[in-house]
């Protein structure tokens, strides 16, 4: 019995060391303190401790790699974020649960540098740009070869007209994927007319024998080792494959592609929005602009930073995509739910066949 | 003769598919060039930048404390468990393994989401969070690696020293825990490399800023992995080579 105590003190004891040892309420956060959430590799690091030096505000950071894991983590309330960087439909689904907090970015000192244009896109996820401030944006095209290819690239006629047969390299993504098809056909890229959705899933499915593989992350590298002539990518991905091998070349097909624009939004859990509107001013800063655009090569909305690259980053079509190429561009919007599963089922059937 | 020739080469088969990859991975290390199929020439000035990358220094160094303070931990816990399981009856024995065991078979991210809400309601994500975790799972490979020397231990001799005179602290500091010592170092040192290799768990109960080096390898995976990180992996492999080829030589020196 004696002993049979003994042990129950010990384990009191335990117990309670280790929650006064580590106390505070989860949530209580430091009011000199902002929880970041970015993607990963996407904001210079250096960039964090200037922040800090210049404004005393520390920046505890936290990266994830797909919108999916950062709703998830978000979500799951285990870590209470004050500022959250996301892509353009996860930024209009956190706007739609009431999640993000209403910010007025007008009143920032540098908020002039992002160029208008970039606002009005933002519109098509977030009316009248209450919630989300741009800071980077870019486009989907082609990759390709510029030894290996017959004539100019301007079309998405190329990966469907057999003339590159087993050496094209497609998103594998449903979205990405049928809106090659979609843009292709002269259709939106979000259509929900099921006629012109089964019309996209034939002309993929056509389409099959010519794909050398559906990728990813490794659809970059593949056309940088040369084992592929041309594949469907992202525009900073184009850009590093550019750094990598300079034979290749990016191009917007002149049927338009799909536009993507990841933003900031301030969560409903942040405390001290002055001292998020102090980041989200300080990123806007000409210098800082700067240096995160040297650190990831994605097109950024700053004019001011656009203003500081020289002649050769700003010609190129893979950072400053020109206004001519984006005009037929869109940004995704979500699907109701009976259009998503029938696009699913469409690309579950072209894969497994 | 034939079947001699074929178990080299089946021997031979299995070291080339343990090794290629790191072979390949050492030889990346020294590229010049940021891409993984680009060939740019050899160099060494990613063994240079890695010292000056704070991020990939601080996971490391998160990793290192990780490591070394929670095997420590679960050594020191495990040691005294393996003992009291050891002291109890038969009974009592299958159900403590039985309690202990089911962390080692349970999944990984299991465990971690387990771990993580447990956590959030006492206190914030953050080191401590994740260090508690690391040691939790340690502590069953800790006391399945000193229960069989335990049990192959002669209880007589702590008895024959209390016999003659010496206090029950002294006894088991003299002859127990010498008996034990190559169990417990087994047991820390498996822990460090149950530590070190842990990503799900690890990425559940972190809080933010907090890196290891496997989640920090999982978030360059998007953009590529940079080539300090095969510098730093090559170092490792070689440290570890280093510290076995050691060993071995201290076993055969005494085997002799």
């Amino acid at each position: 019995m004696k002993k049979q105590m003994t042990s129950l003190l010990l384990v009191i004891c335990m117990v309670s060391c280790c929650l006064c040892g580590c106390s505070g309420a989860p949530g209580s956060s430091d009011s000199n303190e902002l929880t970041v959430f970015n993607y990963s590799e996407y904001l210079d690091p250096e960039m964090i401790e200037q922040f800090t030096k210049e404004t005393g505000i520390k920046i505890k950071y936290e990266e994830a790699t797909t919108p999916e894991e950062m709703y998830t983590k978000y979500i799951s309330g285990a870590i209470s974020y004050d500022l959250l960087c996301t892509s353009d439909y996860m930024v209009k689904r956190l706007i739609d649960e009431g999640q993000a907090q209403e910010v007025d970015f007008a009143s920032m000192e540098n908020f002039s540098n992002i160029d208008p244009k970039y606002l009005k896109i933002s519109e098509s996820f977030d009316p009248g740009n209450k919630y989300s401030l741009p800071y980077f944006w870019g486009t989907v095209g082609i990759l390709y070869n510029t030894k290996k290819v017959k004539g100019p690239i301007d079309s998405w006629d190329v990966l469907f007209n057999g003339d590159y047969k087993g050496q094209i390299i497609m998103q594998d993504s449903m979205r990405d994927s049928f809106m090659v098809a979609l843009k292709y056909l002269g259709y939106s890229l979000n259509t929900q007319d099921e006629n012109e959705i089964h019309e996209a899933a034939e002309l993929l499915k056509k389409q099959k024998d010519d794909v050398e593989s559906y990728l990813v992350d490794e659809a970059r590298d593949e056309v940088v080792a040369e084992n592929a002539t041309m594949a469907v990518v992202y525009s900073g991905e184009a850009y590093l494959g550019h750094d990598f091998n300079p034979d290749l070349e990016y191009v917007v097909p002149k049927e338009g592609s799909n536009l993507w624009v990841d933003s900031w939004i301030v969560t409903k859990n942040c405390k001290n929005t002055e001292n998020a509107k102090k980041f989200l001013d300080f990123l806007c800063r000409d210098d800082v602009a700067y240096a995160n655009f040297e650190y990831i090569y994605y097109s950024t909305p700053n004019k001011a930073a656009v203003d500081m690259m020289d002649d050769d980053l700003r010609n190129n079509p893979a950072i400053v995509p020109t206004d001519d190429s984006i005009k037929d561009c869109e940004v995704y919007e979500a699907f109701d739910e009976k259009t998503t599963s029938l696009y699913s089922d469409l690309w579950k059937e072209i894969k497994s066949e | 003769m034939i079947e001699k020739t074929l178990g080299k080469i089946y021997i031979g088969l299995i070291l080339v598919f343990m090794y290629t990859p790191i072979l390949v991975l050492i030889a990346l290390s020294f590229n010049d060039s940021r891409s993984r199929v680009v060939w740019g020439g050899f160099t060494l000035k990613w063994y240079r930048t890695l010292f000056d990358n704070s991020s990939i220094m601080s996971a490391f160094g998160t990793t290192a404390a990780l490591a070394f303070v929670s095997a420590a931990v679960a050594s020191l816990i495990g040691l005294f468990a393996a003992i009291g399981i050891y002291s109890m009856k038969k009974r009592s024995v299958k159900v403590m393994l039985f309690f202990t065991n089911i962390p080692l078979l349970n999944a990984d991210i299991v465990t971690g989401i387990a771990l993580m809400l447990w956590f959030v309601r006492f206190f914030p994500l953050g080191f401590v969070s994740v260090l508690t975790a690391h040691i939790t799972f340690n502590i069953p490979y800790v006391i399945l690696c000193i229960l069989p020397k335990l049990e192959t231990m002669d209880i007589r001799q702590f008895e024959a020293a209390r016999d003659l005179g010496a206090s029950t602290a002294y006894a088991f500091t003299k002859v127990i825990l010498p008996d034990l010592l190559p169990g417990i170092l087994a047991g820390f040192f498996m822990a460090v490399t149950m530590s070190m290799d842990d990503f799900v768990i690890t990425y559940f109960t972190k809080g933010p800023g907090v890196n290891t080096l496997s989640t920090l390898i999982y978030g360059e995976i998007r953009k590529g992995i940079k080539p300090e990180m095969y510098a730093l992996s090559s170092v490792l492999f070689l440290l570890v080579l280093i510290i076995l080829i050691i060993a071995n030589k201290t076993d055969t020196v005494k085997e002799n």
